[in-house]
């Protein structure tokens, strides 16, 4: 551990420690991230610009990159299945962990893997690389060209940001939970008002790891570089906890942004913008096509129970598409019976990995088509069509939804029972 | 002669290139082709080598695609003039070599469709008959850019641009 002459921010102590000198926001670091993600949308891209634009033929350090097949799991086209072939073989090649199609989403199967860990830096070919933070990573998506010069010289540079502070207090009511406050965090702070910043999440060390996973994926749609919470043995179980991380009450926060977690409603993303956020009493009886129930942010097996918890009993009126996040969050979905419960209430299931989220297979939006995703972003056409719509809910708002085809607070159905944990 | 094609704010990457028409869902096509397909058919249709996108606050939020500027690189589009930019965005413009600069002012004063002559250099515009000074590139994205791009200018100095180290 370095010594600290000053108070600092989770991000300014996890850079320093990386540094090997006391580092500040503002300071411009050039580090050897503890790992290189890269995912099947973007690797074949990032070998070409290793190998062709930085002529380098080897990664630097085989230990340093990780590589997910998501995107598109398994193969829609011969050119996806001609480029995942190619990054099997450049990770048989290069001594490189591959985690093929049906495995899960990059984010999930790294914590699983527990390749991220508390206190290190994680770069990964995604945008929702800011995951990491729930298990007090600071973790960041970059383009192909920083991710190339990554896998080629081992080294990424880094402006150490200014971090905001988000103060929870209280408990969320039943009926809410993390993704009504990730969804209130955009309405509040706008999509552009975290850019540059890191988020560090106060007051919420009792959340579970998957909440926590909820939140940390949606701090870029802030536009923040991170999202990190304070580090929790509960939380990072079986990953040694680095005693040189801690919150400095005197650290410098630019701001604090308090939120009471027991006067939130369910909260809705309406199209085509994350920050365009109501309460869901705006919304109530609009309806719906569709229900995506999955994603990096929402689709581990606390949210399929969650949502067959709303169902229980009932059949759905609508579709209702489950992409489980991982293998593993599949497996504890069928365990737990949660499962069972929804595709007996109609629901179909994907292999797991992105699904539908962006688009491109196992879900698609035709035009006209609105769908509630319990993923993260509502962009004009991001799953589908031009004309098609997506809102953004937890999975309690997704379930209810399927139940009645149109958006459904989850109180206004009956769900006594409770799933009993396997 | 360039012209300058307008956006608002929080222009996101799925606008520029939906993630539909991505390199890898159409690897035998320029991505270039597909910069704002749906989004911005005129744009698409019409942009030429040397023109000018002036945008609002975050332009270019959203997803880590570099295939995002990248196809606007492959457009030639001369710079990306906006009020304020997505942390990714910002970072994979100056890495591509595609001058991104940074005004408060700037949307409030130009046209759509107005002819513009820009000099990245000297970080100055002229459009219609009237000249504007933007706020110069920090140097080490001046290196970047002159140099074609960070995988260039890393390849040549084997380092990273001076400023950054």
């Amino acid at each position: 551990m370095i010594a600290r002459p000053q108070p600092q921010t989770l991000s300014e102590q996890i850079f320093s420690e990386k540094a090997g000198k006391p580092v500040m926001a503002g300071d411009l670091v050039v580090i050897h991230p503890d790992v290189a993600m890269g995912h099947d949308s973007l690797t074949p891209g990032i070998i070409k610009i290793m190998r062709e634009q930085l002529g380098i033929n080897n990664v630097f350090d085989p230990n340093q990159v990780v590589l997910v097949m998501d995107h598109v799991a398994p193969a829609s086209t011969v050119g996806t299945a001609n480029a995942q072939s190619q990054i099997r073989k450049f990770a048989r090649e290069q001594g490189i962990r591959l985690f093929d199609v049906g495995r899960g989403i990059c984010h999930q199967v790294l914590v699983e893997e527990k390749i991220a860990r508390p206190g290190r830096v994680i770069i990964g070919s995604d945008s929702h690389s800011t995951s990491y933070g729930a298990v007090s990573a600071f973790g960041t998506g970059m383009g192909s060209t920083d991710i190339a010069l990554c896998w080629g010289t081992g080294q990424a540079w880094f402006r150490v940001p200014e971090t905001i502070r988000v103060a929870a207090t209280g408990r969320f009511e039943r009926g809410t939970d993390a993704k009504d406050l990730a969804l209130w965090l955009c309405r509040k702070m706008t999509i552009a008002g975290a850019t540059y910043e890191a988020i560090e999440y106060h007051g919420l060390d009792w959340l579970p790891l998957n909440e926590k996973q909820t939140i940390s994926s949606m701090a870029i749609e802030l536009g923040a570089k991170a999202g990190i919470f304070p580090v929790c043995s509960e939380t990072c179980n079986g990953s040694s906890l680095p005693d040189w991380l801690q919150v400095d009450s005197n650290a410098t926060y630019v701001r604090t942004v308090a939120v009471n977690l027991s006067q939130l409603q369910p909260q809705i993303a309406i199209p085509h913008s994350v920050d365009k956020v109501v309460d869901i009493s705006e919304v109530e009886g609009e309806s719906i096509d569709v229900v995506f129930l999955g994603t990096c942010t929402n689709g581990r097996a606390e949210d399929i129970q969650r949502a067959a918890e709303v169902v229980q009993g009932k059949q759905l009126r609508i579709r209702m598409i489950i992409t489980p996040a991982s293998s593993r969050e599949l497996q504890r979905s069928i365990e737990n019976g949660s499962l069972q419960i929804l595709l007996a209430a109609g629901a179909t299931i994907t292999t797991p990995g992105c699904g539908p989220c962006m688009g491109r297979h196992q879900g698609t939006l035709a035009e006209g088509e609105r769908c509630l995703s319990t993923g993260n972003r509502n962009f004009k056409g991001r799953m589908g069509s031009p004309d098609s719509g997506i809102f953004l809910a937890s999975p309690a708002v997704a379930a209810a939804t399927a139940v009645t085809g149109v958006i459904t607070n989850p109180k206004s159905l009956a769900c006594e029972t409770e799933l009993v944990h396997a | 002669m360039p012209r300058i094609w307008k956006f608002g704010r929080d222009v996101d990457t799925d606008q520029i290139v939906p993630g539909r028409y991505a390199p890898y869902m159409r690897p035998d096509v320029d991505v270039g082709t597909a910069a704002f397909i749906e989004a911005h058919p005129e744009f698409n249709e019409h942009a030429l080598p040397g023109d000018v996108i002036v945008a609002d606050a975050n332009f270019g939020c959203g997803s880590s695609r570099e295939y995002a500027p990248q196809a606007l690189y492959n457009r030639g589009i001369g710079a990306i003039i906006a009020r304020s930019f997505a942390r990714i965005f910002y970072r994979n413009a100056i890495n591509l070599g595609l001058p991104v600069f940074v005004s408060n002012e700037l949307c409030y004063q130009v046209e759509d469709g107005e002819k513009i002559t820009l000099c990245v250099r000297t970080a100055s515009i002229m459009a219609g008959n009237e000249t504007f000074q933007l706020q110069q590139l920090p140097p080490f994205a001046v290196q970047i850019i002159e140099a074609g791009g960070i995988a260039a200018a890393v390849r040549a100095t084997g380092k990273f641009p001076e400023g950054i180290a």
